[in-house]
């Protein structure tokens, strides 16, 4: 039981970061607005989020000019989309039992 | 003692379900557009049900505007206009019903019904009509004029099977049907108005009503 327990990984204990990594998950790139739309969050909210996982290099961060507006967009890093899937293997792990 | 132990170990387990509940929810929401209205396809097809009828009238009464030059079927420019005007009104009212039903349904899910998931469909769904559109226009110049109801059967079940993935799944089971509807009627050239009032009217119909029952109807 523990060693399944410890397969959870921390990094995605917060429900703003599962929600990050879900849309990351299944885009291949995605924008900080559509980001903010789809999980119904605060700037500020995200951005911190963003940021404790760029930290942990699951996801990349690319800054774009759109015009003279500045646009953020978001990938998943390989390193990323491993961890995240062994965080659902566990999870499902401790639903079956 | 023990049972302490096991609420607490219940709770946590239904925190996990609520994860993954979560996660399927986003990726969902995420990378398709679920606001799609089965309202806009009944709507879209009592639009292609009259626009065939109208178009059947026009032709019984322009018959003379038809004849053959070097075995090329001709029409008059008054009958080609006319059934023009027919097609535009049957596609404005479907695309302003469509979007009509959809941003209702948008707002009802808190959704927004411009974003990228939406774009993503359109794109995906045009493709395949602007190929059909411009080869219909090449039938058309070439008199191949019985080829063109198939064909935009059978391009629009192709659009429908390539937007699929970014909206209902469901939606590719109404392309695969427009597709087999054109490609039978491609073997029937004459019956092609039959043929078109199926696909666009009787199956946006009963695809419509049904995607209503499946997704707004209980909501």
């Amino acid at each position: 039981m523990k060693s399944v327990i410890s397969q959870l990984n921390k990094s995605f204990e917060s429900r703003v970061r599962l929600g990050i990594m879900s849309v990351l998950m299944v885009n291949e790139s995605i924008d900080f607005l559509s980001l903010k739309e789809m999980l119904d969050a605060s700037d500020g909210n995200i951005a911190s989020h963003v940021a404790a996982l760029e930290k942990a290099e699951y996801l990349s961060v690319e800054k774009k000019f759109v015009g003279k507006k500045t646009s953020t967009i978001y990938r998943i890093t390989i390193l990323g989309r491993t961890a995240f899937n062994q965080h659902l293997n566990a999870l499902e792990q401790l639903l079956k039992r | 003692m023990q049972l302490k132990v096991l609420l607490v170990m219940g709770e946590k387990e239904k925190d996990y379900l609520q994860d993954l509940t979560e996660i399927r929810l986003m990726m969902e929401k995420s990378s398709r557009f679920i606001s799609l209205s089965g309202l806009a396809g009944v709507f879209a097809g009592i639009f292609a049900l009259a626009g065939s009828i109208s178009a059947y009238y026009i032709i019984k009464n322009f018959y003379i505007d038809i004849w053959f030059e070097n075995d090329i079927i001709q029409l008059s420019k008054d009958l080609v206009l006319h059934l023009f005007l027919v097609a535009i009104a049957v596609l404005l009212l479907s695309l302003f019903f469509g979007y009509y039903f959809t941003t209702k349904k948008a707002k009802k899910l808190g959704h927004k019904t411009w974003n990228k998931t939406s774009q993503l469909m359109l794109i995906n769904l045009s493709i395949p009509l602007f190929a059909g559109g411009i080869f219909c226009v090449s039938l058309f110049l070439h008199g191949q004029l019985g080829l063109i109801a198939p064909t935009t059967l059978i391009f629009y079940g192709l659009a429908l099977v390539n937007g699929s993935k970014f909206t209902l799944n469901d939606i590719k089971y109404l392309g695969y049907c427009e597709m087999i509807v054109g490609l039978t009627a491609t073997f029937f050239i004459g019956w092609g108005l039959w043929f078109w009032a199926f696909g666009f009217g009787i199956l946006h119909i009963v695809y419509g009503i049904s995607m209503y029952y499946k997704y707004e109807h209980k909501q």
